[in-house]
């Protein structure tokens, strides 16, 4: 499980929230609720190690995730807002690009598969240049589809850019993980629904306005 | 871990063969810069083969400049660096990846066409095997150098003349041997010193440098 006490994040020189405890277990769901600029992206990325805070730890299964670190990172995937698609590679390159940096072996077959199962059949070998922003979106998302195994997602804005049917399923992809005893932590401004015994909510910067 | 290094490295292979016109950008300033010499300073052949290696070098120094802020920039514009940082394989390694990928596009073509180059100072070919192991050694050196600058001053504006600020007087070593090392064979001295300091200062940047650009590449993430 994933937890941490008394986060504090300073950017600027504004603190964007202090005293912050997280805490998720197995098979639970973790949404990060707050306006723009309150610091949800940030906290998504000291839990995930990209950013250190500027007191308190995250621990995953009780050890530091700066100790851990390749082993901890092993286990996760962040989605952040960042596309991190390569305009000149195609569909399926940059899918599996990203899921051998994971340290996931990924088939040209699985990956194939794993895009069209997001509606991108017909994509595969087309330069991401040319997709559209919501097919763009739904390269990075497929790589949830080959992380199946791996029990923390923490995905920033999932459902950004793309249209009702592809939320519903997202949302399903989501709800089946969680059931598989997996943890998800999540950030979105749209109403979400998905399925978790557990469902818990932070709510950033109310006290500070 | 290693499926990671080869697929970063056929990735960015893969990327510079789709964007071959950086490729040559470089490849055609060393030639061009190179070439600026002989016409400058006039066609006297004993001028010439003194001033060669000198001039080769600090073409490929110069040219090897050129493709250096390309190196992490667009990584970092689109989120894959985020993806690198939070990668299963240690960053040390990815970026040893992605230098050596950099080099193999921009240093190694260099190193390859330095001979035809040296032609057009009247050097004599039985030096030009001494030229191309020279800049073979202190190419990968440069590259390794050149890729802490590059991580240092990511996401600046204004970066790519900070990043010859900091790396040009890093050269300066190799540019010293390197160069150093052609003219002690064209005047009949032994160069196994200069090929072993060469070397040692290859290892010594293979070491520092990973790790160096690894610290540089967590900083510019917070």
């Amino acid at each position: 499980m994933l937890e941490a006490r008394g986060l504090e994040c300073v950017r600027g020189e504004r603190t964007l929230f202090s005293g912050l405890q997280v805490e998720v277990k197995p098979g639970e769901l973790l949404r990060i609720a707050g306006p723009n600029g309150s610091g949800k992206t940030s906290l998504l990325r000291i839990l995930c190690g990209l950013l250190a805070p500027a007191q308190g730890a995250v621990r995953w299964r009780g050890e530091n995730i700066h100790t851990l670190r390749e082993d901890f990172w092993r286990e996760m995937v962040y989605i952040g807002h960042a596309s991190a698609v390569k305009d000149d590679l195609t569909a399926a390159e940059n899918l599996m690009v990203a899921c051998s940096l994971q340290g996931t072996r990924v088939s040209w077959h699985s990956a194939g598969e794993a895009l069209r199962s997001l509606g991108l059949a017909g994509c595969e070998d087309l330069p991401a240049r040319v997709l559209s922003q919501g097919q763009r979106r739904r390269v990075v998302l497929a790589r949830l589809r080959l992380s199946e195994s791996l029990p923390l997602w923490i995905l920033d804005e999932p459902f950004t850019a793309l249209d009702v049917a592809a939320v519903e399923q997202m949302q399903e992809t989501l709800s089946r993980h969680i059931a598989r005893g997996a943890m998800v932590i999540y950030t979105t401004h749209q109403d979400a629904r998905i399925d978790a015994a557990v469902s818990r909510r932070i709510d950033l910067g109310r006290e500070d306005d | 871990m290693q499926g990671a290094i080869w697929s970063i490295m056929h990735r960015d292979l893969l990327l510079a063969m789709r964007r071959r016109a950086d490729v040559f950008t470089v490849l055609i300033f060393f030639v061009i810069v190179a070439s600026l010499f002989p016409l400058g300073v006039g066609a006297d052949p004993v001028l010439l083969r003194t001033i060669a290696p000198g001039v080769i070098w600090v073409s490929a120094l110069l040219a090897s400049m050129l493709g250096l802020n390309r190196m992490f920039a667009s990584d970092h514009a689109d989120g894959t660096l985020e993806q690198m940082l939070l990668s299963a394989t240690p960053l040390g390694m990815i970026t040893a990846a992605k230098v050596l990928s950099h080099w193999l596009v921009t240093g190694l073509p260099l190193v390859l066409i330095a001979p035809l180059l040296a032609l057009q100072f009247d050097l004599s070919q039985q030096y030009f095997g001494v030229l191309t192991l020279s800049l073979l050694l202190g190419t990968p050196a440069l590259s390794l150098i050149g890729a802490i600058g590059a991580a240092l001053t990511l996401g600046l504006r204004g970066g790519g003349a900070l990043l010859s600020l900091l790396v040009l007087p890093l050269y300066i070593p190799v540019l010293i041997i390197g160069a150093g090392l052609v003219e002690a064979a064209s005047s009949g001295i032994d160069v196994t010193a200069y090929f072993l300091l060469l070397g040692a200062f290859l290892l010594v940047a293979a070491a520092f440098a990973t790790w160096a650009v690894a610290v540089s590449l967590r900083i510019s993430m917070e």
